[in-house]
């Protein structure tokens, strides 16, 4: 049967072999991947900045982008393909809330420049390499 | 309870009931939206309800996690803890950054990044708080007569657990980097390093609620933890399957988080094995239930319910959807919401010298609440399939999508409602207990 001491090893010996294995592919994931598969070459101010307003409104409170966030509104991924730059801005800029099918968004009336980031932020998100998500609708009809 | 300065616990128990309250609520504010009726837009948009809801539940979680060690610790290194006076101010402290970020969610100060929305600055707070805690148990632990397996696993998960929350402080310009280190803390951490607390808090009340022998309650904690590692580290790659991250995750985080499920089968399998095990029987039936419905709920819902998802093929559907808020109550409910009930339910005689354990109400408590998850779990899961069928595979509009979901929120509802009365039960119970008295101190 197992002794303690036994079991007592096969916990740290797996945790720091597995533990050394994740540092290494997660290093070679950020180092050489990421920046290929993100065109980190494009990551321009602009984009920065539309993270940057994305990221303190909680844009993620409502929508996923990368499929991460909550479930309230639509994927952000794929957006500036879906609805172009005049849409996006649109909903952006509203003064009152943007409520297409009733559903409420809150109105933050951003500025041009603003609403310009966050376009080019959403750009940028879009051109990602992202294994194949999201998926084409297999049901559809054509 | 035998030492004087595990009263301290109580004050997290009582925390951690009330932010749940809260959470609830804001869970019922979303159920509504999801069904048509935002009502409350102006005030608390839709957002800030889900931050809030998250955050809270996180923090009574982390509450919850404290208040044992405060209570544990103690008892396994047989040493009065070392300061009542200093936990004391970490509790207060505690609360103060949970009211501070939950009110900041309501003024648009926050990150938007989920679960770890609280904005930097309160960020460095929790740290001080978290270094506190930490050197309050680590000093009791350290000038205690003994380091029980029991004791350092957990102990071992709440330092790791401090240390995974700092990669999730840092500012990355790339998107995919910041979503990257997210992932380091949130999985890390309910697929990882609190699986340990969970282990040490498991193994501390089947040592004293089944009497079976402690070499072999610890030898089996052992087994468990090890496979938790063993599957949960490299199983951080099924985040990485779709957010720009390379190919090889596909494989490798679908290997691996397929076999996560094997340390839930073992915490049910320890749990259960070593109750049929125990000769002693404790007449505290309601902690025994609930340690049981931890070790079990967690199986299914982290374990199978993650397992559903877990696959590339299947996960490229549901990224993203209500298939994976179906899960995410389950786990979180059945993994560390029962376990912290359990905790309670064990440590409350314990602490008061009341007896109130067995009553009706601690019964229906249980059965309510656990029911009413059920339901929402699946009410949820209905709510997912119908939009990766509608959205993602006939590729309808997404407001299209979500208005076909409305009736299955009015079943979450119904569904909440009973979980929220089993949960008010159980708090009713609770508060019957009163506070803690130094009369229920028993010499050993
Ligand atoms: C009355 C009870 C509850 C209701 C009505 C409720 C409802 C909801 C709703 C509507 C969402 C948002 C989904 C979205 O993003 O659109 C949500 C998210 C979430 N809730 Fe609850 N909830 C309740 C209780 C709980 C409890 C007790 C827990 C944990 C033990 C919990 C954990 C979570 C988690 C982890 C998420 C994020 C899930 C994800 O994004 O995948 N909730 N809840
Ligand atoms: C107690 C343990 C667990 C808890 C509390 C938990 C909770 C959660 C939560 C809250 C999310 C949503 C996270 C977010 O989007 O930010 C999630 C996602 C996920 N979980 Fe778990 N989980 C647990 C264990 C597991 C296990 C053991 C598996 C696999 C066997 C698993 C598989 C997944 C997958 C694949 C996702 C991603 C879903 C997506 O792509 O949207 N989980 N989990
Ligand atoms: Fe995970």
């Amino acid at each position: 049967m197992l002794s303690k001491k036994q079991a007592k090893l096969f916990f740290l010996g797996g945790t720091v072999v597995f533990f050394l294995i994740f540092i290494g592919l997660s290093w070679h994931s950020l180092s050489v991947e990421v920046p290929k598969q993100t065109h980190e070459e494009n990551l321009t101010e602009a984009v920065i900045r539309g993270k940057e307003i994305f990221d303190s409104n909680n844009c993620m409170g409502c929508h996923t982008i990368l499929g991460e966030g909550a479930y309230y509104a639509p994927e952000l991924t794929k957006v500036m393909e879906r609805r172009g730059v005049g849409y996006v801005k649109a909903a952006l800029m509203s003064k009152v809330p943007w409520a297409p099918k009733g559903r409420k968004m809150v109105a933050y009336g951003f500025s041009d420049d603003e609403a310009n980031d966050l376009v080019e932020f959403f750009t940028w998100i879009g051109n990602m390499d992202l294994n194949g998500f999201p998926a084409e609708p297999d049901l559809k009809n054509k | 309870m035998k030492y004087r300065s595990q009263k301290v616990a109580y004050l997290f128990f009582a925390l951690s009931m009330a932010l749940l309250v809260l959470q609830i609520i804001y869970g019922f504010i979303m159920g509504f939206a999801h069904m048509g009726y935002d009502v409350l837009h102006e005030i608390i948009p839709f957002n800030a309800a889900t931050a809030t809801h998250k955050n809270l539940l996180v923090v009574w979680l982390l509450s919850g996690f404290m208040g044992a060690a405060y209570y544990i610790i103690p008892e396994e290194a047989e040493i009065e803890l070392f300061s009542v006076k200093l936990a004391k101010l970490q509790f207060w402290s505690l609360a103060l950054v949970g009211v501070a970020s939950v009110i900041g969610f309501h003024f648009n100060w926050w990150e938007g990044r989920k679960f770890l929305e609280i904005p930097r600055p309160l960020d460095y707070l929790v740290v001080i708080n978290v270094l506190l805690f930490l050197g309050i148990i680590l000093k009791t632990l350290y000038s205690g007569k003994k380091r029980t397996t029991t004791a350092m696993v957990m102990v071992m998960g709440l330092v790791f657990a401090a240390l995974l929350y700092l990669p999730g402080m840092i500012w990355f310009d790339n998107q995919t980097i910041d979503s990257f280190f997210r992932w380091w803390v949130v999985h890390l951490w309910v697929e990882g390093v609190w699986e340990l607390i969970m282990g040490g808090i498991l193994s501390f009340l089947l040592i004293k609620l089944t009497g079976v022998d402690r070499e072999v309650i610890e030898k089996w904690l052992y087994v468990i933890v090890g496979l938790t590692f063993l599957s949960g580290i490299l199983g951080t790659g099924h985040h990485f399957y779709f957010i720009g991250t390379p190919k090889y995750w596909l494989m490798i985080g679908g290997i691996f988080s397929a076999l996560e499920p094997l340390a839930f089968l073992g915490m049910a399998l320890f749990a259960i094995s070593m109750y049929k095990k125990g000769e002693k029987r404790h007449p505290n039936k309601i902690a025994i239930t609930w340690t049981l419905g931890t070790a079990i709920v967690s199986f299914v819902g982290a374990g199978l319910l993650g397992l559903a998802h877990t696959l590339p093929s299947v996960n490229i559907w549901t990224h993203g959807t209500f298939v994976t808020a179906m899960h995410g109550h389950l786990a979180f409910w059945g993994a560390y919401g029962m376990l912290i009930f359990a905790f309670i339910s064990y440590v409350m005689p314990q602490l008061t010298g009341r007896k109130l354990y067995n009553t009706n109400l601690s019964t229906y408590a249980f059965w309510l609440s656990n029911i009413g998850m059920v339901g929402m779990t699946t009410a949820l899961g209905a709510a997912g399939i119908t939009q990766v069928y509608l959205e993602r595979k006939v590729g309808m509009d997404f407001m299209d999508a979500q208005i076909a979901m409305e009736p299955h929120f009015m079943i979450l509802i119904a569904c909440a409602t009973l979980f929220f009365t089993g949960v008010i039960m159980f708090i009713v119970n609770f508060l019957k207990y009163g506070t803690p008295t130094d009369q229920a101190l028993v010499k050993n």
